[in-house]
């Protein structure tokens, strides 16, 4: 199919100096996979991103209040005078006293639904919201205010209860970058070796153009449109194919209802990127190709 | 090195050639070629006349000597300047050389083609140099379609559509019939008329006797021979051909 779309796309006023098929053969299909699988890594890699920087913008201003206190009476006491004094900092937004229902339903997927009088103490949280992010100076002086009224009290910064989330988030969206030059690396590669067989094949045409004065830059043209064709066409199979698997694993993430996947949903900018994938495959691969051949013949007189 | 004298395009001095570690395929050929002169090169199979010709037609470096063509040093000259020298040349490969996937048309059209000529310029001159080598009705052919004095017409044509400056031409009659032979030196000859400067390679010495005015290159074991005395070097003041073998 990709290779009579590229013959097709071909034609032209003249006749081509190299035989297409000679070129083609599994060249657009080779493309059409690097593609495709180029632009999952990426899409993987750009919603890792969106997810991460998603987390942080919501973590940033973000503290808790752990108020460990075994009588339930006196916890409750000093979450609200803890909510209350933290209310009084300059810089916090707002100090909200988590409810025990909320509390309940957090810890659920671990303790299971908790009633009767033996049921474990948890402790009271405060969620405290700052205008601006968190410092090391910040959160110091926060400790200090609500130890004033509730001395067993542990104060945390959201985001750092997420750093090895976000370190693994960063080490897979570097295995997505590396995978993505990797599989450029591996097309460039598969031109070369597609291009190196065609000069060979066609070396008594070569010369031939050569002889009647043909240029390098001429010849490399010929390679350059073929592959370039070539990689038009599997781009575009490959861009259709890596975008199906794309939404349909969109759709299934989705369906998880996970906060932190859904806030790996991809922008409009990134659904760009994307396409432009099969656009730098192009340009790759007629770059290869130009340099295969320019190379290749600076060795024949 | 030599200076090129005014007036030649091309000139050949003490050039060797040889292939490998082989023994000298040339030695110490020295000449002159003058612009509208018509020059036949001869010699037994083997001694050297496609060789001579390949570094005429720029295929090959020679293994010392020095060589001048159209007033440049064709053996120092870089890569990137070949091209334009080729186009001044039209060649007749003596295995014909041509291009197995073009039509007869588009094997005569490539010179042109390789020249940006634009393709609605090529219909017409393409066209008529076909129907004068009797192939107008098989135009479309592959090369595989044709016979091989039909291959050999296409080449002829492919080398003189561009209107070369000299046309340098391996056996080019080795497949016609007498009268088809004829037929082609005749165009030689009026190419010739034209300014162009003819070299034809042929063992046949009966072709010879069909261009009087023609002059004369004999090789022998790769070395050039005078066999009318005409020849020295250096060149003659008022044009025709000059040698040293």
């Amino acid at each position: 199919m990709v290779a009579g779309l590229s013959a097709l796309l071909s034609r032209r006023s003249g006749p081509d100096l190299m035989p297409q098929g000679r070129l083609a053969g599994p060249m657009p299909w080779v493309i059409a996979i690097m593609v495709a699988l180029t632009v999952i890594a990426a899409a993987a890699g750009l919603a890792l991103s969106n997810t991460a920087r998603n987390a942080a913008d919501s973590l940033s201003g973000g503290v808790t209040v752990q108020v460990v206190e075994a009588n339930p009476a006196e916890r409750d006491r000093q979450a609200q005078a803890v909510a209350a004094a933290l209310r009084a900092v300059p810089g916090v937004g707002e100090a909200t006293v988590v409810s025990q229902a909320e509390l309940e339903k957090l810890i659920e997927p671990w303790l299971g639904v908790r009633t009767g009088e033996d049921q474990i103490p948890v402790p009271a949280l405060v969620d405290v919201r700052l205008r601006n992010g968190v410092d090391g100076e910040k959160l110091g002086q926060l400790r200090r205010i609500a130890r004033q009224v509730a001395p067993a009290a542990r104060v945390d910064a959201q985001s750092s209860w997420l750093k090895p989330v976000f370190g693994a988030i960063d080490s897979l969206q570097w295995l997505a970058l590396a995978l993505v030059a990797l599989l450029a690396f591996a097309l460039a590669a598969a031109v070369l070796l597609a291009v190196r067989t065609a000069l060979g094949t066609n070396r008594d045409t070569i010369e031939i153009v050569h002889l009647l004065g043909g240029t390098d830059s001429q010849i490399a043209r010929i390679f350059q449109r073929a592959i370039g064709f070539d990689a038009a066409g599997g781009g575009a199979v490959g861009l259709a194919l890596g975008l199906v698997v794309v939404l349909a694993l969109g759709q299934r993430f989705s369906g998880l209802g996970a906060g932190l996947i859904d806030s790996g949903a991809l922008d409009w900018i990134d659904w760009i990127l994307l396409a432009l994938v099969p656009i730098a495959g192009v340009l790759l691969a007629t770059l290869t190709a130009r340099i295969t051949v320019m190379r290749a013949l600076k060795k024949i007189l | 090195m030599t200076k090129t004298a005014e007036g030649e395009i091309v000139q050949f001095d003490n050039v060797g050639l040889r292939y490998g570690t082989d023994r000298e395929v040339l030695s110490d050929v020295s000449f002159t070629l003058f612009p509208g002169s018509f020059y036949f090169l001869t010699g037994a199979s083997g001694a050297g006349k496609t060789s001579l010709l390949k570094l005429l037609y720029l295929a090959q470096r020679p293994s010392r000597g020095a060589i001048r063509m159209f007033g440049a040093d064709a053996i120092t000259m870089s890569r990137e300047r070949l091209p334009a020298l080729r186009r001044r040349l039209g060649v007749v490969f003596q295995d014909f050389r041509l291009v197995p996937h073009l039509s007869a048309f588009d094997n005569v059209a490539l010179p042109l083609r390789v020249a940006g000529v634009p393709e609605k310029e090529l219909l017409k001159p393409v066209g008529d140099m076909l129907e004068w080598v009797k192939l107008g009705e098989r135009m479309h052919a592959l090369p595989a379609q044709l016979s091989g004095g039909e291959q050999q017409r296409v080449a002829i044509a492919r080398a003189v559509i561009g209107r070369p400056e000299m046309l340098i031409a391996d056996e080019p009659t080795g497949n016609v019939d007498p009268d088809m032979a004829v037929k082609l030196l005749r165009l030689f000859e009026a190419l010739n008329g034209m300014g162009t400067t003819v070299v034809v390679a042929t063992h046949d010495v009966h072709l010879l006797k069909k261009v009087p005015d023609s002059l004369i290159m004999r090789l022998d074991k790769g070395r050039l021979s005078d066999p009318t005395g005409a020849l020295r070097y250096p060149p003659r003041p008022h044009g025709g051909f000059g040698a040293r073998g």
